[in-house]
């Protein structure tokens, strides 16, 4: 198959059209511009709508009513516009709406700086609006992977009738790689029993709708909701191992930040430092049985994060206290080196500099 | 294999461009390849630099922080970068536009005055070209007509004449013996 260079935004969005997504609904920021640059000129030409909406606001609510006519559909927004969406995200996830969501993540909090970070993950995983919901959460580490998990991204989010985000960052969405384009199948889901696409007078109407007015009623609809997130943990957890089976210092890292580890767990390796790189794909659901699979032989783990320590809460939990977790971040738009994280690998590793 | 490179220089000498050629002649090749641009609140003029990674692996990092191969533009870019070229690695330097020399005995330098020669030679803005022909000439990583396909496929249509323009600037740094 060929490959082509291309940025990761741009990567994204080719990837999106291809996956059969009809409508994208967004405002501009960066470093998320290519990709909303890329559709606006592609989706028209291509049997799509692109619209540029006054506001984040504005932009996440046409999803949800995009969505729930059983449209495919996207945003895409880099993290000050996500946390501006995080109500609709709500509405969205108490409608059960499909939708990709893409968080191009920079600096914070604030207006913060338009550089790569992950200061994101609390929010994407555990927080991204009001009320008891989950979405699933995609983290690639290259631009291919960024086109595989768009398709993928799309295909869960209706499989399950959840909001998917796709949580990629600055350095991911500027980067050009070589990348090739599957043949891609969009699996046609079949939303005819829910979506509010048009009853032609031939059958009672579907309410697409987050309001209840009994609490009864309500908390029924959420338990049932979390069953559907419990098959999601049981069985969509994905993890990435890089030389942990005999690993003694294991490295978890995610997205961009793997790269800079993979380096780091090679120059240890040069160094005869036992050690391995653990990535989640998945954020949430969070590979815990992966990770404890991964570091059987570890004697401790190490966390490394574009944040001041977010993920390392997970790595913690899922763990269940049984190895010692470090942690090294670097924050607010720095990517760390292959070589500090070397030396926080030497640190574990008994002999300190 | 595996070459680490930086571009650096002002915004608007074709750093981006010089980088992206080295990446599509990697491609056509089969590498692996990483290609990450600085980016900020910039703009023409302000300073700009682009990572390369081409490799037979999969890229770990793709920030070169520790080039093996440097192309540098201008004065600042020489002071930031040269003292961190790997020992044993090249530098590729516009001696137009540095007049710095580096005391440093662990790399080789190359001082090409690439945006004199450009100048003179009727190829205006070919100073990134003209030092890329003579990394060329001093590393072999690609051949010439490596980079003429990835001048084609990243030359639009109306601007095709640029593309023998630009096979000029490398032949003259590729020739050019300081």
């Amino acid at each position: 198959m060929e490959k082509v260079l291309m940025k990761g935004n741009e990567a994204l969005a080719e990837a999106a059209i291809r996956a059969g997504c009809k409508c994208f609904f967004g405002y501009p920021i960066t470093p998320q511009t290519e990709l909303s640059e890329y559709l606006s000129k592609q989706m028209p030409k291509r049997g799509g709508v692109f619209l540029q909406a006054e506001s984040e606001v504005a932009a996440i609510n046409m999803v949800l009513g995009a969505g729930g006519t059983g449209t495919r559909v996207m945003t895409s927004s880099s993290s000050p516009g996500i946390s501006l969406k995080s109500e609709g995200i709500s509405y969205i996830a108490g409608s059960d709406v499909p939708c990709l969501i893409v968080n191009v993540e920079r600096g914070g909090p604030g207006l913060g700086s338009i550089q790569p970070s992950q200061q994101d993950y609390w929010q994407a995983t555990k927080g991204l609006g009001h009320g008891d919901f989950r979405l699933i959460i995609l983290a690639p580490n290259s631009v291919q992977e960024v086109v595989n998990l768009v398709v993928r991204g799309f295909d869960l989010a209706e499989k399950y009738r959840m909001p998917v985000m796709l949580l990629s960052d600055g350095l991911l969405g500027q980067m050009m790689e070589p990348v090739a384009f599957p043949e891609i199948k969009a699996e046609s889901a079949d939303n005819s029993g829910w979506a509010a696409c048009g009853t032609k007078m031939q059958r009672e109407h579907h309410i697409v709708n987050s309001l209840y007015i009994e609490a009864a009623d309500l908390e029924e609809q959420v338990r049932k909701r979390y069953e559907r997130y419990a098959v999601v943990e049981e069985n969509e957890s994905e993890a990435d191992c890089y030389l942990c089976d005999d690993a003694e210092i294991v490295i978890t890292a995610f997205g961009a930040c793997s790269r800079v580890a993979k380096s780091a767990v090679n120059k240890a390796r040069a160094e005869g430092i036992k050690a391995g790189l653990f990535r989640p794909v998945t954020l949430w659901p969070f590979p815990k049985k992966q990770l404890i699979e991964a570091t059987k032989n570890a004697k401790a783990v190490l966390s490394v994060e574009m944040n001041m320590g977010q993920m390392v809460d997970d790595v913690k939990l899922a763990l269940d206290c049984k190895l010692p977790v470090a942690f090294f971040g670097r924050t607010g738009g720095i990517v760390p080196s292959p070589n500090e994280v070397l030396a926080e690998i030497k640190k574990l590793n008994g002999g300190a500099q | 294999m595996t070459y680490e490179i930086l571009l650096a220089g002002f915004g608007g000498q074709g750093i981006l461009f010089a980088g992206k050629l080295l990446a599509y002649c990697a491609l056509f090749e089969g590498k692996e390849i990483s290609w990450l641009p600085s980016y900020g609140p910039e703009m023409r003029g302000g300073k700009c630099n682009c990572s390369v990674c081409i490799s037979d692996e999969p890229i770990g990092s793709p920030q070169v922080l520790e080039p093996d191969l440097l192309v540098v533009l201008n004065g600042p870019s020489f002071d930031a970068f040269v003292p961190s070229v790997k020992p044993g690695g090249k530098a590729f330097i516009d001696s137009s536009m540095v007049d710095a020399k580096t005391t440093r005995t662990d790399i080789d330098c190359f001082y090409v005055p690439a945006t004199q020669l450009a100048d003179d030679n009727n190829l205006l803005k070919g100073a990134n070209i003209v030092l890329l022909g003579k990394l060329l000439a001093e590393t072999g990583i690609f051949s010439f007509e490596t980079v003429r396909k990835a001048l084609e496929k990243n030359t639009p249509a109306k601007r095709a004449h640029t593309i023998d323009n630009n096979m000029a600037a490398l032949k003259l740094g590729a020739d050019y013996k300081g």
